[in-house]
């Protein structure tokens, strides 16, 4: 018999607080503020340990029963939750990232008018992502899903009467809003075809059927359109266009939102679909290419971003393909793993980034960086952790979970492996790019400044000098680029993939002769890594005038990469203008203006000239009035009498 | 004994009278008395077909028409007294202020 674990309160919790500060936040003081969003934040951390140290005790899956939802004939939906190994990690992430960047959002936004809102926001997005995360069935899996999107909505538009950030919040919506289209489409089909949402339910009628090899049936077309959810919320080919855009937010909000949690909600949906997955191999052909050419396009948009948080914003777009990649190969357990290290180092990285924009004062172009390193020594020595974690260099975490991809994806097709391979190339060469053009050679800001501007030298935050954040925000730097060193060791001979082996199902067991393979592979992946690293030396410190010569050498070419393949444009000019002009010149001219509105006019005309007419019997006369009254009973009389022959 | 015919007769004549007098007068008090005229028609053909049948509603009935009629009296003829001091005539055609 399992104990109680009361799993509600921990999605529950961090509602309350974003309750408590957004009605009362706004007459609260900033501590108190702080008190409540921390308090309710950590609680659900504490219970998240709480139950990961129950975890072995239990009977997985735990289910926990609250309440009806919905009845209907056979269909039933419930509030009710559910907790495997998977969750379990999930939980564990959310919650535990999620609280150190509650921690670091003190101090980055303690000077901002609006702090109460932001931090009801940051609570409101823990409750639907847990409830995301602990959903025991489809519908629920999807309140949260709809929830996330709507806190980082809120949340990139947070600094609203900035034009460009109203704009890339509303981008985000509807750019997510096609992608929650296909994954209704399937709860639909779910619905159907299986008579329930609930995921034991529905994997049970599943499993015994068998793959649909030759061609596509119904469960390719679930789970392609799952696919199309996931690319929506985990910004894939071809919907990756808002995650860019949404570093218009804050930046605890881009590390929570946009790189640690909300966006690996898509590779948590798949993984815990593996099994309508598993049986649909075009579907899964599907995921595995569109994470494969994702995680290169985005890699190679990212090498020439000059914003520090375009960069990331890239990479984790990139990072997320790998995910992609490796449940397309089969390797859920490998993408979830990558999911948890990326959560931490990539987290690290945009809190880190965070501090050195805190440090510039607002700045985030980084050629008006540069030889921060002897300023913020404490963060150039966390994102330098991150950087090595995320390029791929043993032993810290992305190492273990990109190899573990790269390696399971070599088994499928050494296509995969190959771009996988140039990708983590690339991936190396910007970060420790950025990280060349953030902390080394000279500082370019306050010079820039300087000259450019005059005496408007002063005029953002506490320009001058470069300084070093707050501790309440190095804290989180310092716990995450712990994790992000030594987090990849739970992947150490394979523990990871066997903890979540139940849910996800054992991989293949490695063939002895193979062995050798893997260290070579392994061998390659740090090589190009390392190479990364060597060339983003050269170019960016040893040689400074280098990349723009590259650059002028490859022309248009550099061009096209610059402007992100004009894949904006591209979109703009084939979907988002015709849609404009339809609804401008067909919609509004023609079909708004000149039917609904006309109809509604005309109707109104119309009654005003039979009561034109009619109004002359109105005369105000009152022997008229008397005129009629008789001349009305005189023909009732007269209709009487008739009827009465009759 | 009476037939019934004569005092129906009677009573048409009476609300015929009523109902032309309003048509016609344009002074307020005439138009005012030719309604009662044409009540008291009506109510001789009540009490007419209360004898005819014996059947008391009938004269219970003119009591409540009475009654009305008195109650009317008075408020009209209050309206009628203050129509006059505001407007000082009685001539219906000159109360116009409904008029469009």
């Amino acid at each position: 018999m399992n104990p109680m674990l009361n799993l509600w309160l921990i999605p529950v919790l961090p509602l309350a607080g974003a309750a408590i500060n957004g009605f009362l936040g706004r007459k609260s003081s900033r501590p108190a503020v702080t008190t409540v969003a921390l308090f309710f934040s950590g609680a659900a951390f504490a219970m998240a340990l709480w139950v990961a140290m129950q975890f072995s005790s239990l009977s997985l899956p735990y289910h926990e029963y609250v309440a009806h939802w919905i009845r209907s004939g056979s269909f039933s939906v419930d509030f009710a939750f559910y907790l495997d190994q998977l969750s379990l990690v999930m939980l564990l992430v959310v919650t535990g990232v999620g609280f150190l960047i509650h921690i670091y959002a003190v101090g980055y936004m303690w000077d901002d008018p609006s702090y109460y809102r932001f931090f009801s926001y940051l609570n409101l997005f823990m409750f639907f992502m847990l409830t995301l995360v602990l959903a025991n069935n489809y519908l629920m899996m999807f309140i949260g899903w709809e929830g996330v999107g709507l806190a980082s909505y809120l949340l990139i538009g947070f600094w609203f009467t900035k034009d460009s950030a109203a704009s890339a919040g509303k981008k985000a919506f509807i750019v997510n809003r096609i992608g929650d289209f296909g994954f209704l489409i399937a709860l639909f089909l779910l619905i159907k075809h299986f008579g329930s949402l609930n995921f034991e339910q529905v994997f049970q009628q599943i499993s015994p059927i068998s793959p649909e090899t030759a061609g596509a049936g119904l469960l390719t077309a679930i789970g392609i359109l799952l696919m199309v959810g996931a690319c929506g919320k985990s910004a894939q080919i071809p919907l990756y266009i808002w995650l860019p855009d949404a570093m218009e937010g804050p930046t605890p909000v881009s590390a929570l939102i946009h790189a640690a949690t909300m966006v690996t909600a898509g590779v948590y949906m798949v993984a815990r679909s593996h099994v309508i997955f598993e049986r649909a191999p075009t579907a899964l052909t599907v995921v595995a290419i569109i994470g494969t050419l994702t995680a290169f396009f985005a890699a190679t948009i990212g090498i020439a971003q000059t914003d520090i948080k375009k960069v990331l914003a890239y990479s984790t777009v990139s990072q997320l393909g790998y995910m992609f990649m490796a449940c397309g190969v089969g390797a859920f357990s490998a993408g979830i793993f990558h999911l948890m290290t990326h959560a931490f180092f990539k987290g690290l990285l945009f809190l880190a980034a965070g501090s050195v924009i805190h440090a510039v004062g607002g700045e985030q172009d980084m050629r008006k960086m540069g030889g921060l390193r002897s300023y913020v020594p404490w963060t150039f020595l966390t994102m330098g952790i991150a950087t090595l974690a995320i390029a791929g260099v043993p032993p810290l975490a992305g190492f273990w979970s990109k190899d573990e991809i790269l390696w399971k994806a070599y088994q499928v097709s050494k296509v995969y492996w190959g771009i996988g391979v140039i990708t983590a190339f690339i991936t190396s060469f910007y970060m420790f790019r950025l990280l060349y053009m953030t902390f080394f050679g000279d500082y370019h800001g306050a010079q820039v400044d300087a000259h450019g501007h005059g005496s408007h030298g002063g005029d953002a935050h506490g320009h001058g000098e470069p300084h070093e954040s707050p501790a309440v925000m190095l804290a989180p730097l310092l716990i995450l680029a712990a994790l992000s060193l030594v987090g990849g060791l739970v992947g150490w001979g394979n523990h990871f993939e066997h903890f979540l082996a139940p849910v996800l199902g054992a991989g293949e067991a490695v063939e002895g002769a193979s062995r050798g393979t893997e260290l070579l592979l392994m061998g390659v992946s740090v090589a190009v890594a390392l190479l990364g690293w060597w060339l983003a030396y050269v170019l960016y410190y040893a040689r400074p005038e280098l990349p723009q010569k590259i650059a002028d050498a490859l022309g248009g070419f550099y061009q096209t990469v610059v402007h992100k393949y004009y894949v904006d444009e591209i979109y703009a000019a084939l979907f988002v203008k015709p849609l404009i002009d339809g609804s401008t010149r067909i919609l509004w001219q023609e079909v708004d203006r000149k039917i609904i509105d006309a109809a509604v006019n005309d109707a109104g005309e119309g009654a005003r000239h039979v009561s034109d007419e009619a109004r002359h019997m109105q005369s105000g006369n009152l022997r008229s009035y008397a005129g009629w009254i008789a001349a009305g009973s005189a023909v009732v009389i007269a209709f009487m009498i008739w009827m009465g022959v009759r | 004994m009476v037939p019934l015919s004569y005092y129906l007769l009677l009573s048409g004549f009476l609300f015929g009278c009523g109902v032309v007098g309003f048509l016609i007068k344009r002074n307020i008090i005439t138009i005012f008395m030719s309604i009662e005229l044409m009540l008291n028609g009506v109510n001789l053909s009540f009490v007419a077909f209360a004898a005819h049948w014996h059947a008391l509603a009938g004269q219970v009935f003119v009591f409540f028409v009475m009654v009305v009629a008195a109650a009317e009296a008075a408020v009209g003829l209050a309206i009628i007294i203050a129509v006059y001091r505001t407007r000082e005539t009685l001539n219906v055609d000159q109360m116009n202020l409904l008029k469009l």
